[in-house]
């Protein structure tokens, strides 16, 4: 069995993100992390992986240099090997390019043997679309079943249970496909000293949009269907108030939303 | 050129509260603007006024298959020759406008709070980084998906259904490669949908699992309830209620925080909010930073006397 999981380099959602005057997330802040819920889709391809004997997991991800830290990282959680495109003709992609590359990319990852399953998060904290999976899915002619918060493969077909705003569901699809787990699925694994350790021997194939049979306008800001017009950082909130009940704070509470109309 | 709205709607056929804002703010976007209904549940008698005619498509697999709905969607786009089509920002509508994105050539934008159109293309207003940032999106692609969140306009008025144009979609080969093993539709909670609600009390770590002084504060504002991670996790409340990047995004023009310590999960979710109340009795919890009015105390006194006070207030 052969899965993929996408994981993505994100900057550090504790520290100050900002954008650039191009409106593209600054990636250069040098405190990037792997995307937290691309954790629970490691954890979660590596459990299949287990239950299945016979797999590999291969970790795939998409960015600047800095993003190979990404896969590193499921490869010290277990995954086995890596791929990194990276090409300057990617940045700038939108989540639908996103989706095009790394389609492009599992394609290419298939033609040394089917992949039976790509799994990814549910959301990556940067850009938080959403976006992604079903159109990877989609790129691929792969059915995809999303937000899963349980995961379960056996006899080729995969299940997930996923609760939604109104409803909750189970689904099953027969493999292969394509699973998006939320940060419920699981609890990731943390990678011990022997995983760090094995993870420094383990293979990073690095891909060019070229070696993928891309071209450069069909991704990447060339290749984009939206277009960042502008983007300010939102003004502080003006007139703020802090106090400390003295015992008529609720009373204040209710004034102060009778005077902004919002009671 | 045709504007689309997509009706969401319950299994028993009715609306979702989304639906009649994002008919209003499709007239920014073109003229006509027209309804799509997929899938067999009765309609409504009355729908938001303004659309000029309803699309209703028959699917030949189950219609809560994101691919199923992007395939019915598709299909009144190409009819219709639309030029935009807007959806409310749920998780499963994400995988109807991603699918039209990659397979229809649709540029999508996310999580939009306001449209417009600058030179005959759709632009979009959205805040990013966990509202910490505002930004316009201008779609370049012949057809224009977006996913507008809740609050975003007044609701447009009901009125009588308009012209009904009967489709039926041809079965999808990935849309029925899903089968349904079980769905279960939620009964309301009896408050407004959380996503939507124009007022949110959310509950945290400080309640100790007593949602009874958020309650009664709910009745008073008619108020949605949500909760933080953590109360969810504990089993406080059910998973739904959750408030955060990963939970519910929520805009109310009202957050009131009670026992929240506001970590940045949290925040991701509900820092667009109009104001912001907190009260939590850590001076040094988070959430402190972003409130327009924090109150440092016991919510267990604060909330109630704020209940008491607005039923006395209102005789």
């Amino acid at each position: 069995m052969k899965i993929v999981v996408a994981v993505k380099h994100v900057p550090d959602i504790q520290a100050d993100r900002s954008l650039g005057q191009d409106g593209r997330l600054a990636r250069d802040g040098g405190d990037g992390t792997l995307n937290e819920v691309d954790e629970n889709a490691v954890e979660a391809a590596l459990v299949v992986a287990e239950s299945a004997g016979e797999a590999e997991v291969i970790a795939l991800t998409m960015g600047p240099d800095d993003a190979v830290d990404a896969a590193r990282r499921a490869l010290q959680m277990g995954a086995d090997r890596a791929v990194h495109v990276l090409d300057d003709d990617a940045a700038g992609s939108d989540a639908l390019g996103t989706a095009h590359v790394l389609a492009a990319a599992v394609r290419r990852i298939a033609q040394d043997g089917p992949v039976d399953l790509v799994v990814t998060g549910m959301a990556a904290t940067d850009g938080l679309t959403s976006l992604v999976p079903a159109a990877l899915a989609a790129e691929l002619g792969l059915v995809s079943l999303t937000l899963a918060v349980d995961v379960t493969v056996e006899d080729g077909a995969v299940t997930v249970r996923r609760e939604l705003d109104h409803a909750d569901e189970t689904l099953r699809t027969a493999l292969p496909a394509l699973v998006s787990v939320s940060d419920r699925a699981n609890e990731a694994r943390y990678p011990n000293f022997a995983g760090i350790m094995a993870a420094r021997k383990k293979p990073v194939t690095v891909w060019s949009l070229a070696d993928l049979g891309l071209s450069p306008d069909e991704v990447g800001s060339a290749g984009a269907r939206t277009r960042i017009l502008s983007a300010a950082p939102r003004p502080a909130r003006e007139d703020r108030v802090l106090i400390t009940d003295t015992g008529d704070a609720g009373a204040r509470l209710a004034a102060y939303l009778v005077e902004h109309k919002l009671a | 050129m045709t504007v689309l709205v997509l009706l969401d709607h319950a299994d028993s056929g009715e609306l979702r509260a989304t639906a009649p804002e994002l008919v209003a703010l499709a007239h920014a976007l073109g003229d006509p603007v027209e309804g799509v209904w997929v899938g067999a549940a009765p309609l409504p008698a009355q729908l938001p006024s303004g659309l000029a005619r309803l699309h209703r498509v028959a699917v030949a697999h189950d219609e809560h298959v994101a691919a199923v709905v992007s395939e019915a969607v598709a299909a009144v786009a190409d009819g219709t020759d639309a030029s935009a089509v807007l959806l409310a920002s749920t998780f499963e509508n994400k995988d109807v406008a991603a699918r039209l994105g990659a397979l229809h050539g649709a540029g999508v934008v996310t999580d939009a709070d306001a449209v417009d159109l600058e030179f005959g293309h759709v632009v979009a207003g959205k805040t990013v980084l966990a509202g910490t940032w505002t930004t316009r999106v201008e779609v370049v692609a012949p057809l224009a998906v977006v996913l507008v969140k809740a609050g975003a306009a007044e609701a447009a008025a009901a009125a009588d259904a308009p012209e009904v144009v009967e489709h039926a979609v041809a079965p999808s080969y990935v849309g029925g490669l899903v089968e349904v093993v079980e769905r279960t539709e939620r009964a309301g909670t009896g408050r407004p949908d959380l996503a939507s609600a124009q007022t949110v009390i959310v509950g945290g770590r400080g309640t100790e699992g007593d949602f009874g002084p958020l309650e009664d504060l709910a009745d008073e504002l008619g108020a949605a309830i949500g909760a933080t991670r953590v109360a969810t996790d504990e089993g406080w409340i059910a998973r739904e209620a959750q408030v955060g990047q990963t939970g519910v995004t929520v805009s109310p023009r009202l957050y009131i925080g009670a026992g929240v310590s506001g970590a940045v999960h949290h925040r991701g979710g509900m820092q667009a909010a109009g104001t912001i109340v907190a009260v939590n009795n850590d001076p040094d919890a988070p959430i402190f930073e972003i409130a327009d009015l924090g109150i440092v105390g016991d919510l267990f006194e604060v909330l109630p006397q704020a209940a008491a006070e607005l039923r006395r207030l209102r005789g």
